[in-house]
């Protein structure tokens, strides 16, 4: 399959986990590629217009994260990625939740900013990603969670 | 123009201090972001907070960012290729409730783009390697190459 075959969703909560999907867009716009955020207007300054919707969440909001869940698993439908992977938060870790219900290959790749440990939604994707790589050495194991690099 | 900012959580006048004192010397405006912090700049432009749009025209806008080491401003500064210092906060000085901004500039040094003040002492010399930084925004550190790399190959089911 060539590259601009392979259909990719990369999701991001707004913020810092966006910014490091921003800094890896020049890989990503190699396929056919689609991304979700909680600030679609930050997407649109970035030229990034076709952007999925997701609310935001976290562990806390028991309401909002069911509602992000099925707004994950909607995308997912959707667009029926082969790879779903995200930079964080939860919004996107529901992605990659979805990702397994259709087969996809799905991606967790911690935030930099977890230099101590691995995020909450990072630790339950050594679980339920099919890869899951932290971008600070000292935290990779070698197998879960992996270390491949940092975007800075 | 140089830009200073210390977050929204807390403050850092260590770095608000020492900027304060430089600032007549540099030779171009400085504003500074200052969060919690109770020192009242007198030789710079200070705010407490700058909402995110406005911030981000005022990276485009300057020189170098100088900054308390928080991930997040070390990621804007990379997008919109500007340099950035860091001085990380200290714990024994109650900056931060442990010391992991200093092992995360331990990490970042060296990287394209970015340059670290241990303390205020090192400041001045620091500012000046920074604005005389030239065409290092071509230049993808090591580490990110590795990912990119990295993040293909997983796309396109190749081996890791």
């Amino acid at each position: 399959m060539g590259n601009d075959r392979i259909r990719v969703l990369a999701a991001a909560s707004g913020g810092g986990h966006w910014e490091q999907l921003m800094l890896l867009r020049p890989t990503l716009v190699q396929y056919d590629i689609r991304f979700a955020t909680t600030e679609p207007a930050v997407a649109a300054q970035h030229g990034i217009t076709a952007v999925e919707s997701l609310p935001d969440c976290n562990q806390n909001k028991p309401v909002e994260s069911a509602l992000c869940a099925i707004k994950a698993l909607w995308i997912v439908l959707k667009h029926r990625p082969h790879v779903i992977l995200s930079t964080g938060a939860a919004p996107g870790f529901f992605c990659i939740l979805a990702g397994r219900l259709t087969g996809a290959r799905t991606l967790w790749i911690d935030s930099v900013a977890n230099g101590e440990e691995l995020s909450m939604c990072g630790k339950l994707s050594k679980r339920f990603a099919h890869e899951c790589w932290t971008q600070w050495e000292h935290l990779a194991d070698g197998q879960r969670p992996r270390y491949f690099g940092a975007v800075l | 123009m140089i830009i200073v900012t210390v977050g929204m959580q807390l403050g850092f006048d260590r770095l608000i201090e020492a900027m304060d004192a430089l600032a007549p010397q540099l030779g171009m405006p400085v504003i500074a972001q200052t969060g919690k912090g109770s020192y009242q700049p007198r030789n710079m432009e200070a705010r407490t907070k700058i909402a995110p749009a406005e911030f981000e025209a005022l990276v485009e806008q300057s020189r170098l960012i100088v900054s308390h080491a928080g991930i997040g401003t070390v990621l804007t500064a990379a997008r919109c290729a500007k340099p950035i210092l860091l001085m990380p906060r200290r714990a024994d000085l109650g900056e931060h409730r442990n010391d992991h901004q200093l092992a995360s500039v331990r990490k970042l040094d060296g990287r394209p783009g970015i340059l670290v003040a241990l303390d205020e002492t090192e400041l001045a010399a620091r500012i000046a390697e920074g604005l005389a930084l030239k065409d290092w925004t071509a230049v993808q550190s090591q580490t990110a190459r590795q990912l990119h790399t990295a993040l293909a190959a997983f796309i396109e089911a190749r081996p890791l």
